[in-house]
């Protein structure tokens, strides 16, 4: 198995507008198993997207050192697929040249050619090859993005708050959608989120984080078998679970009255 | 009604006609060798007519006309008031409104002439307005990617670009050795400052996420600027073209008082010195139709190349 990802003593800073330095990641340690699906979910400002943004190599860190199958990472590459929370798609090309784009950028679309069709196939996108990303709806615009950052066959897929922008039955579809495809490709999946039954849903293992400084202050293994009931006892045990980490988890009291 | 507003330009013809022949020409007029008028008139009429029975099988046409068929009507009925104006009645100021028939009289007797003004002015143009599109969009694909180009190109640009192309008359006169690479100089400036900001700020303009989007994908930096930068930034690339053609066009008539031999913009300069008003029309006649002709083909060539923008931008 490949695609696993080593995070020891990560730092990350930033300086704001103002010229303040911000703490953006202190300290961070995680190791990610290979073909492991793992959520990084906390409130904004905890450091979730500049970590996956950090695996991606999009920005260099400070501190600390950052490894992909023992090899450290320095710049953005093709062994990491990264899914934006905009699709991002390149309105310009049509849907079938927007997910080869990545196998014409590294010159080996014609050997590879057939694996667009495959992916196209995948995400349920066929007949719409020829579309242009604006002729689609958002949740297909998120199919072929998917599509896009998989077709390269990624060690390791990053997905930044990937199904944000869809509305709450478009997102469920998708979840299982990347479930499946997760499955199918067997590749190790990074997810921020903050939507707690999507972490619970997908993750085998959830990364509670907190904000000032960007810290992980838990993690929690999700020891449910597949497809997982989203209302089942053990699933709301877990939903509690992160919520309270989270701070989120309030208190039960007594009512004052009964009727 | 429909047929009813299909019918209007014939009426309209008919009405022209009548006018034409039944009114006598008015005396202070020069008379012209013929009536060309009246032939431009039976031409418009035969070639609507045609077009009228060929919409009777073609849906393409008949849609095209039944929009149109007010427009042509209400033109006709323009040059019919212009003609009454002129020829008719003398209304106008006959020395700088001559009539209809010699303004047509001219672009046929001097068609030949006309025609070699206008190849010389097609060049003039051509390597101007090319010379100016190509340096202008490297310009500014050099200043929206390369900052150290940017920091000593961008002023030079803010500062020399806003000086219309025409007042380096002085300069260029001296700078080059014929007035034709002169004049064409003028007119590639013309081009090159619009093409150049537009591209610059079209490429500044693009969001940094199609970037990110495309070095996780594997590409590295000359891909990224040549499949990503340049399609992102191709209407506003266009924007500038436009705007660089209509500047060209102003550039163009101005740069050829600059001891050219022949051209269109020379002639109607030629031509009013002459106080030959008839010949001034025939002018602006040539260089408005062949404006439009060049405008509407950067029209259709944008929107071939920027089909992916219906629905996404309009401009």
């Amino acid at each position: 198995m490949v695609g696993s990802i080593s995070i020891s003593g990560v730092s990350k800073h930033f300086v704001n507008p103002t010229g303040e330095r911000i703490t953006a990641l202190d300290n961070v340690s995680l190791d990610i198993p290979a073909g492991s699906f793992v959520s990084l979910i906390g409130p904004s400002g905890c450091g979730k997207s500049t970590l996956l943004r950090l695996i991606s190599g999009l920005i260099p860190m400070d501190d600390g050192s950052l490894t992909l199958d023992g090899t450290p990472i320095k710049a953005p590459g093709a062994d990491r697929g990264f899914m934006f929370q905009e699709h991002t798609l390149f309105p310009w090309l049509s849907i079938y040249d927007n997910i080869a784009f990545g196998l014409r950028a590294r010159g080996i679309y014609k050997q590879e050619k057939n694996r667009v069709d495959e992916f196209i196939e995948m995400v349920g996108l066929k007949g719409f090859e020829h579309s242009y990303p604006h002729q689609l709806s958002g949740g297909m615009c998120q199919r072929a993005s998917l599509a896009r950052a998989l077709v390269g066959k990624p060690k390791v897929l990053l997905l930044d708050e990937p199904l944000g922008a869809l509305d709450a039955f478009t997102r469920m579809n998708m979840q299982d959608e990347i479930l499946r495809i997760w499955k199918e490709t067997g590749m190790t999946a990074i997810m921020v989120t903050h939507d707690v039954d999507e972490a619970v849903y997908l993750s085998d293992k959830v990364v509670v984080m907190t904000p000032r400084p960007g810290r992980i202050t838990g993690t929690l293994d999700i020891k449910l078998a597949r497809p997982r009931a989203r209302s089942s006892e053990d699933f709301l045990h877990y939903r509690a679970e992160i919520l309270r980490q989270l701070h989120y988890g309030g208190t039960i009291k007594e009512p004052n009255y009964y009727i | 009604m429909k047929h009813f507003v299909k019918s209007l330009p014939v009426l309209s013809i008919l009405l022209a006609l009548a006018c034409d022949i039944l009114l006598p020409d008015s005396a202070q007029h020069p008379a012209a060798e013929h009536p060309y008028f009246t032939w431009a008139l039976l031409i418009g009429l035969a070639v609507y007519v045609i077009a009228l029975l060929i919409s009777l099988g073609n849906t393409k046409v008949r849609d095209k006309l039944s929009y149109s068929a007010l427009f042509y009507a209400g033109a006709v009925l323009v040059l019919n008031i212009l003609n009454l104006l002129t020829a008719k009645f003398a209304i106008l100021p006959v020395l700088y409104f001559p009539s209809l028939d010699r303004v047509f009289g001219v672009l046929v007797d001097d068609s030949a002439f006309l025609a070699t003004c206008l190849a010389y002015s097609a060049r003039l143009l051509f390597f101007g307005w090319l010379g100016g599109a190509v340096v202008g969009v490297l310009t500014g694909i050099a200043i929206g990617f390369n900052k150290t180009f940017a920091y000593w190109v961008q002023p030079l640009v803010r500062v020399l670009g806003p000086i219309p192309s025409t007042a380096w008359i002085p300069l260029v006169l001296i700078a080059f050795p014929t007035a034709v690479s002169a004049s064409a100089f003028l007119i590639a400036l013309a081009v090159w400052f619009p093409t150049t900001v537009l591209t610059s700020s079209g490429i500044a303009s693009i969001p940094n996420s199609y970037f990110e989007v495309s070095s996780t994908l594997g590409a590295g930096g000359f891909y990224r600027i040549a499949k990503v930068g340049i399609p992102a930034a191709m209407p506003h690339m266009f924007l500038g073209l436009f705007n660089g053609t209509c500047s060209s066009f102003i550039t163009l008539v101005t740069a050829e008082m600059l001891g050219a031999k022949y051209g269109i913009g020379w002639y109607i300069n030629w031509q009013k010195e002459m106080m030959a008003y008839a010949n001034v029309y025939a002018g602006l006649i040539i260089i408005a139709v062949t404006f439009f002709i060049l405008i509407t083909l950067l029209f259709k060539f944008r929107d071939r190349v920027l089909a992916w923008q219906k629905g996404v931008i309009k401009w």
